[in-house]
């Protein structure tokens, strides 16, 4: 499996993804198609390694979850990109695929509020449990008090 | 007539009111009330100690109760971040604390120190307290390198306890990022030389004034 | 605390079976940090094992997008403390090759040099815990761990001529190295490693010929290849799954391909595969750096010029994910730019974090005193788990 016949392949199968790059393939897809894609990467193009998953948020433009796969076999690297949207903050979860993805989903709902559908087990990782917002999110100043410590 | 419901009232916490950082310190800096031996003890050492003549007995006592303290300095393992890494390297074979009376032990409830090495963040300051807690009296704190003493390049975290002085009183501030184990065996010393000053038998000293 | 309290009821049933909650940190000696495990026990086995972390989450990535790119790598290496040489190098390859900077072969080379020694450094810390946290059976407790200090702070001292600080560095920049090697440092490091070199072979043999060894490492904490995968673990984790991956072979960063090294794997997967890949880590990266000292060459050590303010680096609008291969496995550093003198976003891809996550896969059916073990040879870094 090459770079060229992974780009070709997922051609052929998700025209409605962009891929852009070569080191690693990135690709954009809609939000549906983000676990199928997935299942696809992992059984057609041995992507079977689960680097990790994050997301970034655009302000307006809303949330952007990112996950980075890798083939350790023929060094075959791709990056799946989706924007939820304004006001959206759910997406499907990886699990199912990738149970790397388990905390690193926890750790974007905890830093993001972004609800994962079909994780097993999502509730915070990093903070505590009845920590209030999100921190990594644009609107939430780096130094936000925290009673009774601050 | 409109009728209210009772809305209780909950007294905010104690830090609202507190705008300045010095008097937080201070505030902080103050032993609990039963930071000491017990009454009778204390009643006892007190009247001989008023006695005529008796001064020389609680103060021989004393210099021998301190002696035996400070070169029986037990620091509880107790590593949070990066000075813990430091810490371990000064309880090790180049900087052997050893020789200063010092065995690191595994259990707070038979240590007499506790080496704050590393940032304290709101998730784990109720854990320190607790550990601080178990350890019996007399006990005493070092806080060790920047994160410690005040945040250090973290202060500005949502997740970060700006200076363990907030959470426990502390007898001696390590500075550094990460503060090299010489600095940290200064410290130590500074401690048992803090130790060997205390005060009529049996009580526990305040801590040194601060000079800047 | 509440919900921990809901869910640790005792569960009875009459047919002898008890399960039972224990609680073992986030103050524990052999945890290598703070981290608290809720273990689900069933007599002395375990059934099941929640994972509590977080107690050291000091805001790195919010943090990062408050500071410029000349200023974050010094606080980089305080993710990983215990190697900061490489997680510095993640940020700075990162920056590098959004705003295409080219490097310099000598500071590639320096780069080189300082993440091998960390390596070593790192696995004498590891190899002195995991050992003292197996207990007396090796030895008299801190044996292997005295020995291990002393030789790392051979290593340190090295980096103490060379940077001023023991474990935090700041030695790496954008556009090279911050420092280059004072007079005299080269005889002292290779003085160093031929010494290191010898005594690893002691610990070899203090180690293999101890059948309490054994008995504690074999067999305990297999970690299946399909397991290893699927969970993205990494490092000498993955190489003692059967998975000959290496980020120095598979994806040379930095001159990695100038130099020869062999890439250790075992098959077995549990504690001994991993102390076996490590052991074998050690000689590789003693011998990349002897290539390197032999080969250092003449010139610049930084592409740009040097700094006079803090805003002076600025990124180009674009994005990377920049890989190292660490001491515990991949560290990646994925950054998003925007064209002004700080990142707009920053990912650590933490290699403790992912090799973390394997532990409720790989805990259940063992005993009480294998999770010490487990923990051991996963061998985290707080710092890098929590951020």
């Amino acid at each position: 499996m090459t770079r060229e016949q992974a780009r070709t392949l997922i051609g052929e199968r998700y025209s409605g993804a962009q891929v852009e790059g070569d080191t690693p393939l990135v690709v954009t897809l809609p939000v549906d198609q983000w676990l199928s894609f997935a299942q696809f990467a992992k059984t057609t193009l041995g992507c079977r390694f689960f680097s990790f998953s994050s997301a970034v948020d655009w302000k307006e433009q809303g949330l952007e979850v990112v996950a980075r796969i890798d083939n350790l076999n023929d060094g075959v690297s791709v990056t799946m990109k989706t924007r939820l949207g304004p006001g959206v903050s759910t997406c499907p979860s990886l699990v199912p695929v990738y149970r790397g993805a388990d905390w690193m989903e926890r750790e974007c709902y905890d830093m993001f509020g972004i609800h994962f559908e079909g994780h097993p087990d999502l509730r915070r990782i990093l903070l505590g449990d009845d920590w209030e917002g999100h921190p990594l999110l644009k609107s939430y100043a780096v130094d936000t008090p925290h009673p009774p410590y601050r | 007539m409109e009728i209210k419901p009772p809305i209780p009232q909950v007294p905010a916490p104690i830090w609202r009111n507190i705008k300045d950082l010095q008097e937080w310190e201070q505030l902080h800096q103050r032993r609990p009330e039963d930071d000491k031996h017990s009454s009778l003890f204390e009643s006892l050492t007190e009247g001989i100690h008023s006695f005529p003549g008796g001064f020389v007995v609680t103060t021989v006592a004393d210099s021998f109760l301190n002696w035996a303290r400070k070169s029986s300095v037990w620091p509880v393992t107790f590593g949070l971040a990066c000075c813990a890494i430091e810490m371990m390297a000064t309880f090790a074979s180049r900087f052997d604390v050893e020789r200063l009376g010092m065995v690191p032990w595994a259990s707070p409830r038979h240590s007499d120190l506790m080496v704050v090495s590393g940032t304290v963040t709101i998730k784990m300051a109720p854990m320190l307290e607790r550990i601080y807690d178990q350890m019996p009296d007399p006990k005493w704190a070092v806080s060790m390198g920047s994160c410690a003493n005040s945040g250090g390049p973290f202060r500005h975290g949502y997740h970060v306890v700006k200076g363990v002085d907030r959470v426990i009183p502390v007898d001696v501030y390590v500075p550094g990022c990460p503060p090299p184990p010489e600095s940290l065996l200064n410290g130590l010393l500074l401690l048992q030389d803090q130790i060997a000053h205390f005060k009529r038998t049996g009580k526990r000293a305040a801590p040194n004034p601060k000079v800047d | 605390m509440l919900e921990t309290a809901k869910t640790s009821r005792v569960e009875f049933d009459y047919s002898g079976g008890e399960r039972l909650m224990m609680n073992m940190g986030p103050q524990h000696p052999s945890a290598h940090g703070v981290f608290r495990a809720i273990l689900t026990l069933e007599g002395e086995t375990i059934a099941g094992v929640d994972a509590v972390i977080g107690y050291l989450h000091r805001c790195h990535e919010k943090l990062s997008e408050t500071l410029t790119y000349a200023q974050y790598p010094s606080i980089a290496s305080k993710t990983d403390y215990v190697a900061a040489m490489t997680s510095e190098f993640a940020y700075v390859l990162a920056a590098e090759q959004i705003g295409k900077i080219e490097v310099p072969k000598r500071a590639q080379y320096l780069r080189v040099i300082m993440a091998e020694l960390q390596r070593v450094a790192s696995h004498l810390l590891w190899l002195g815990t995991w050992c003292m946290d197996m207990g007396g059976a090796l030895g008299g407790g801190a044996t292997v761990f005295l020995y291990c200090i002393r030789e790392r702070e051979m290593i340190l001292d090295l980096f103490e001529m060379l940077v001023g600080a023991r474990l935090l560095y700041g030695f790496y920049q954008v556009g090279g190295t911050r420092y280059d090697i004072p007079e005299g440092w080269e005889r002292k490091c290779r003085e160093t490693i031929d010494f290191i070199d010898q005594r690893i072979g002691e610990y070899d043999a203090l180690l293999e010929d101890n059948p309490f060894f054994f008995a504690r490492a074999k067999g305990v904490g297999v970690i299946s290849r399909e397991l290893a995968e699927d969970v993205g673990i990494a490092g000498p984790l993955l190489r003692g799954s059967g998975i000959a991956f290496d980020l120095r072979r598979a994806a040379p960063y930095s001159s990695y391909e100038d130099f020869t090294f062999n890439v250790p794997v075992e098959t077995a997967g549990d504690c001994f595969a991993r102390y076996r890949v490590r052991m074998v880590e050690f000689r590789e990266s003693i011998k990349i750096v002897r290539q390197v000292l032999d080969r250092l060459p003449p010139g610049p050590i930084s592409s740009r010029p040097g700094l006079k303010s803090v805003a002076q680096i600025r990124i180009p609008k674009g994005e990377a994910y920049a890989r190292v291969e660490g001491p515990r496995g991949e560290v990646g550093c994925y950054l998003v730019a925007d064209g002004s003198a700080k990142p707009y976003r920053m990912k650590w891809r933490g290699a403790s974090f992912s090799n973390l996550s394997v532990l409720p896969h790989i805990i259940p059916g063992h005993k009480v005193a294998d999770v010490v073990a487990i923990m051991g040879s996963v061998d985290p870094v707080f710092g890098e788990v929590d951020r």
